[in-house]
């Protein structure tokens, strides 16, 4: 870890000047990803100005219907929250099938959009990694990439991004709140995460200092007809190898609306509205989930060692929309998917 | 033994209240006064030199110490046998830090010290060194046809007996036969613990070691023979082990690097390793194994074959028992073994839980699985018979073997008749259900020890031993077999363990600290019952005079005459009126050679597993574990079933999950952590009903214990891969059987 | 073949470290101001700093529990978070809940279930249960296997912690 300066801030508008004021610095919320990636040397920023107090923890309803979800409440807060279990279960269930309590108890939901991949690569400074270190090359590509993307990914980098969380909010489609230098604005959920082209080092497309203030969440909550899916190499506390977030509305048996979102797949939470089109106004039925499944990977490249997941995914996709379709899934207080 | 006033009960660990209240003290948590910290360099190469080490630039660094590499050691033993330790392989031990060449990745090329944690860590990260690259080589799959069968190798090791009757020609004629590859890749000890060794200078050059070893003497003789240290310069300290399976039987280059730079500082130093540099200090190796076999019409094992390749270090040759246990576990006439090693540019593999049996059970184990399908018999059926009444290994019975009681109880606590044969025939809550079954054999093992008793005029009894406490249970044991032998309650006995100024033991693996220190603190405490004895007839009304030792017992803190109770001696009178302020006896034990010669000694155990398998995701859940294993006499009811509990999650780890990928362009591990190397956590573990048949064995050593560590992982493995076969028609024969594997 | 590499530091001059400060902690119901940098961790805050060696580093990187303290009653990871953002915060280590001479309930019933074996995950498993128990949101055994899983037993203490847990938990 290369040493820096703290700060703590009380207001968005002084964590924003404090963080404009030192080069090389970084917001810390929970820190159980940025100290992490700090410890191997992967991030070594100058400055930490601590937002992990500012008033941005509240969870509250929105005059749209919608629920704003505070970007410094906790990501255990937010799956335990009442409003969130009842309208938004897919969300809690997403948030439960991530990482582990304790660690749920510290990670922020902006720090959840924020995390990096779990990338072997990029973790290990000891190998070439084109987002770690733009140009060096991609070591993932021809080596062990049993993690890594099959849809969107580039020749410079087939990293994923590892959110369960994110899957979720992918399939919900918040808008996020940012504040930065030059004021506040909002970038829509699928606009948040890149894919990463030939600039690899950059995970989303937040401008040079800002903050993520809140999360929010429009009304449609897909609160009957939802379904969140995480297949891993244990049966908790692990990464995803693939997840699939479905939200569906239903009319007797026939789709009205849906959504459909996997994580662990590719370098960002991966929405397909052209799926989500197909669902539309068609049975809910093997043959029609099968259809869309198809269509989701068609277009999907395997790397070696995660030839398997274009497969699983396709499989997972078609199990995640029986189970929704079905509307049996309860939000709880936790995920029991693996059990 | 004929009291159980404590042997064979189930009482609760002594030093439990420590360890759950956080006040256990591990090696990296003695902190001691101006301690400095230091952090191993590791080198990002897996083959070439290092040209440079540009240690000046962090040394300028306020507050770091020094930085240590073979650029600027001092003069250290020159010769290989000062870097041996007990258990090292034929070869050449690694030596940290003497020469620029880099035999493998993350090998250590330098230390760095400073005053603080940090700093050091900081600096450790800004040290620039140039090395020169070469080619390497370390899949094993490039040396399929350059295996070699290595020499003597380490303790223990037995190269496979010599063919016996005709393997080839019965395999041919055989009525059934198959033939088929197993394999598995590199897995890593990972205990919780981090290698750690924080060394006290006492000054004058001598130094207080606390280590994380399993053996606190072979660290001591590593030490001295390394640094040229005097016995009284070093002592070696390790009261509790934070697990260690294997990875602290030999010395790791934490405690050399911390005493290198204690001894050149003339200060304190503590070095902890990294979690990644826990996958740079040895590994159960990546193992490849061939497999035939046949049967007569009978079903009886008409030829068994068996040959293991795995890898090894271009330094060392890494041997480990893999392929004899199958000439031994089940009866036949025609049996082939064979055991060959290939060098690889890594680090030398490293004991690790039922070394080589773990490997070798799981190839044996699964084909007994498909041999009996082959057959056309149920698998249990199968073993039965073929059961083996004698080791033909060495031609000789064993000294007991209630294996097939075990195969009895478990097969009926696990409902094994409610099994149908056919693959895929069974199902429940959607999914498919197998249950499977697999047995295994281990030795058991007796090495010399020695103990010291001591009873204070109180009647507080200490016994010491430099045995090792790392999760198995060994304070809770010996205090109960002291207690035992000189009939006092568990709260006057204190066992004192893990510091070379104690009486020597061996290091502790091989499932031998019950058997070897366990009689050695039986005998201590006898003789210093002996000495309590002569005591009790000094006076000359006392009512034991005349008594022989054998005539005596100690019972509820009095010493009577075993035939005549009422001619009993106050144990604390007898001291106070001796007028000593305390007694005490040394003792050691060896095993009896004579009693022992014409045996085969040896644990068995079996294990039955249950899966549900989703068959479209390929998801796994095993559902219930039993495991009965015979194992002589259990001690401790509690901390012995632990310790199988343990097994089954170590076996359930090795058949689901457990794998160190190697990213061969790089020649590293590039899962080194413990979120990519997965170990089971607790929502992956079923119910698991533990059940020891118990043996009576006068033959093994006088307690009649076997050793229980590492007996209950066999079996589990190939159990439930046994039972992903039978839930889904899908023969997995390459280990982890991750989701991929059955989609 | 030969391939000259060199690793690599950061580029320029090498950062100088930040001195230390005053940090003021409340740990176990005492506060006590250490001389701490930004960059130590909670973790190595307790135990190098404050002699609290209860809590345990098993892994430093969040993926392993061993390092489980409570803050203001929660459970969190102490290796992921630095000691300089819990000025303000109640922290409570394994020594806060019980001494081997008077064992809390939890640490009573990992004893009595045999819910361990080398100890050295043991801290965190139990402080992870004290934040179990303070959620109030297991009931089942599949529910606290579940909200357990974030702290690693490599001697495969599991059936025991569960036993322990559950027994607790039953008693509330």
């Amino acid at each position: 870890m290369y040493p820096f300066t703290y700060s703590r801030a009380t207001n968005v508008a002084d964590a924003v000047r404090d963080k404009a004021g030192h080069k090389a610095s970084a917001y810390v919320g929970g820190g159980t990803n940025l100290i992490d990636l700090m410890k191997m040397n992967v991030e070594q920023p100058a400055h930490l100005v601590n937002v992990a107090k500012l008033p941005l923890s509240k969870i509250e309803d929105l005059p749209d219907g919608g629920l704003r979800l505070g970007a410094t409440a906790t990501n255990s807060d937010t799956a335990w929250n009442e409003a969130v279990k009842k309208r938004y279960p897919l969300l809690n269930q997403a948030i439960l099938a991530g990482a582990s309590p304790q660690l749920r108890n510290a990670a922020t939901n902006g720090g959840n959009l924020m995390q990096r991949t779990r990338c072997y690569y990029f973790y290990d400074v000891a190998t070439p990694c084109n987002k770690r270190e733009p140009g060096s090359g991609c070591s993932a590509i021809g080596g062990y990439n049993r993690i890594h993307a099959i849809l969107g990914a580039s020749e410079t980098c087939i990293a994923t991004h590892p959110s369960d969380m994110c899957v979720a909010l992918a399939a919900l489609a918040p808008t996020v709140r940012v504040s930065g230098p030059n004021g506040e604005r909002t970038i829509a959920f699928e606009d948040f995460h890149r894919l990463p082209a030939d600039q690899p080092e950059f995970d989303n497309t937040l401008a040079e200092g800002e903050l993520i203030t809140s999360l929010d969440l429009p009304e449609k909550g897909f609160a009957k007809h939802f379904a969140y899916l995480k297949l891993r190499d244990r049966h908790s506390y692990a990464f995803a190898l693939v997840s699939v977030a479905v939200g569906l509305e239903m009319d007797g048996d026939t789709i009205t609306d849906a959504r459909l979102a996997l994580g662990g797949v590719a370098h960002k939470p991966w929405r397909d509205k052209a799926a989500e089109a197909l669902l539309k106004g068609q049975p809910a039925t093997a043959e029609t989930f099968g259809r869309v499944a198809a269509h989701v990977v068609a277009n999907a490249v395997g790397q070696g060692s995660n030839d398997f997941k274009i497969e699983l995914a396709r499989r997972a996709i078609v199990r995640a929309l029986k189970q929704a379709a079905e509307g049996k899934q309860e939000a709880g207080d936790m995920y029991l998917g693996g059990q | 033994m004929t009291q159980t006033n404590h042997i064979g009960k189930a009482p609760n660990r002594v030093d439990g209240p420590l360890k759950v209240a956080g006040a256990a003290h591990y090696s990296g948590e003695f902190n001691v006064p101006n301690l400095a910290y230091g952090y191993v360099v590791s080198s990002p190469i897996t083959k070439g030199k290092i040209l440079k080490v540009y240690a000046d630039e962090v040394r300028a660094l306020p507050g770091v110490l020094e930085v240590f590499s073979h650029e600027n050691v001092p003069y250290l033993a020159w010769f290989d046998k000062s870097y041996k330790d007990q258990i090292a392989p034929g070869g050449s031990p690694f030596r940290p830090l003497h020469a620029p060449d880099i035999t493998f990745n993350q090998q250590p090329v330098a230390l760095v010290v400073a005053d603080t944690f940090e700093l050091a860590r900081y600096a450790a990260a800004l040290l620039r060194i140039d090395y020169e690259q070469q080619a390497h080589e370390t899949n094993l799959e490039t040396k399929r046809t350059e295996g070699y069968a290595p020499g003597k190798g380490k303790t223990g090791f037995q190269p496979p007996p010599p063919p016996r009757g005709k393997p080839d020609k019965a395999l041919e004629n055989a009525t059934h036969s198959i033939e088929a590859e197993y394999a598995h890749g590199a897995q890593h000890h990972n205990p919780m613990e981090l290698f750690a060794t924080t060394v006290e200078w006492r000054g004058n050059g001598q130094i207080t070691a606390y280590d994380k070893t399993q053996g606190v003497y072979n660290v001591q003789n590593y030490l001295m023979g390394v640094f040229g240290l005097g016995k009284n310069d070093v002592r070696v300290v390790n009261q509790f082990m934070g697990g260690g399976f294997g990875s602290g039987l030999r010395p790791q280059y934490s405690v050399f690097m911390a005493v290198l730079a204690a001894l050149e500082l003339k200060r304190s130093v503590r070095v902890t390793l990294t979690r990644q540099q826990m996958f740079s200090i040895g590994h159960r190796p990546n193992t490849l194994q061939l497999l035939k076999m046949g049967t007569n019409p009978d079903g009886t094992l008409a030829a068994l074959q068996h040959h293991a390749l795995h890898e090894t270090s271009q330094f060392e040759d890494y041997t480990e028992n893999v392929v004899n246990w199958s000439g031994m576990l089940y009866k036949c006439e025609n049996v082939k073994l064979g055991y060959e090693l290939a060098k690889l540019d890594i680090y030398s593999p490293q004991d690790m839980r039922a070394p080589g049996a773990a490997s070798g059970n799981v190839g044996l184990e699964v084909a007994m699985d498909e041999m009996a399908y082959a057959a056309g018999l149920d698998p249990l059926e199968f073993r039965l018979r073929n059961y083996a009444e004698r080791d033909q290994n060495v031609d000789k019975p064993f000294s007991s073997k209630k294996l097939r009681e075990c195969y009895r109880q478990a097969a009926a606590k696990f409902g094994w008749e409610n099994r149908t044969q056919a693959p895929r025939s069974m199902r429940a809550n959607g999914k498919l259900v197998g249950m499977g079954m697999g047995g295994g054999v281990w030795d058991a093992s007796q090495q010399k020890s020695a103990a010291k008793a001591l009873i204070s005029a109180d009647g507080k009894l200490t016994v010491r031993s430099a045995t090792g406490e790392n999760g198995t249970g060994t304070y809770t044991i010996m205090t109960q077999i002291a207690a035992e032998t000189l009939g006092l309650p568990l709260k006057a006995v204190t066992f004192e363990l893990g510091d070379t100024d104690q009486p020597e033991a061996p290091i502790q693996g091989g499932s031998w600290t019950a058997a070897s220190v366990g009689t050695a603190v039986k005998n201590a405490c006898d003789a210093l019952g002996e000495k309590i004895l002569k005591l009790a007839q000094k006076p000359a009304d006392s009512p034991l005079m005349g008594a022989k030792y054998e005539e005596v017992e100690f019972v509820n803190g009095q010493l009577r005459l075993r035939l005549d109770h009422a001619q009993a001696v106050v144990l604390r009178d007898v001291l106070q009126a001796s007028g000593k302020s305390q007694l005490e006896a040394d003792s050691s034990a060896m095993p009896n050679m004579v009693k022992q010669n014409g045996y085969s000694l040896h644990s068995h155990n079996v294990a039955f597993a249950e899966v549900e398998v989703d068959e479209d995701l390929g998801t796994i859940k095993v559902t219930r574990v039993v495991s009965a294993v015979a194992a002589g006499r259990i001690l401790n009811q509690k901390t012995a079933r632990s310790q199988v509990l343990g097994s089954v999650v170590w076996g359930l780890g090795m058949a689901l999950m457990e794998e160190t990928v190697m990213d061969h362009k790089f020649g590293r591990y590039m899962n080194h952590n413990f979120a990519e190397y997965h170990i089971p956590v607790n929502a992956d573990i079923p119910h698991i009903d533990v059940i020891f048949v118990h043996e009576d064995d006068d033959i093994v050593n006088p307690l009649g214990v076997k050793g229980i560590g590492e007996v209950g992982m066999l079996g589990v493995t190939a159990a439930i891969a046994n039972a992903v076969f039978h839930a889904t028609g899908k023969r997995v024969r390459d280990l982890p059987i991750m989701l991929d594997k059955l989609l | 073949m030969s391939q000259p590499i060199t690793s690599a530091p950061a580029s320029g001059g090498l950062p100088t470290p930040v001195p230390t400060g005053p940090v003021r902690l409340t740990i176990n119901g005492e506060t006590r101001t250490l001389q701490l940098a930004p960059w130590t961790s909670l973790l190595d805050a307790l135990r190098e700093y404050a002699g609290l060696t209860g809590t345990k580093k098993g892994c430093d990187h969040g993926q392993c529990g061993a390092c489980t303290v409570l803050v203001n009653g929660r459970r969190i990871n102490s290796c992921l978070t630095l000691a300089v953002m819990h000025e303000d915060d109640d922290i409570t280590t394994i020594e806060g809940l019980g001494t081997p001479e008077n064992l809390s309930l939890l640490q009573q019933a990992f004893v009595d279930h045999d819910a361990f074996q080398c100890g050295y995950c043991t801290p965190g498993q139990i402080c992870s249960a004290q934040g179990l128990l303070n959620e109030g949101r297991a009931h089942s055994e599949a529910e606290i296997k579940e909200l357990m899983s974030g702290n690693l037993c490599r001697c495969g203490a599991y059936v025991g912690i569960l036993d322990a847990v559950k027994e607790v938990v039953d008693k509330q």
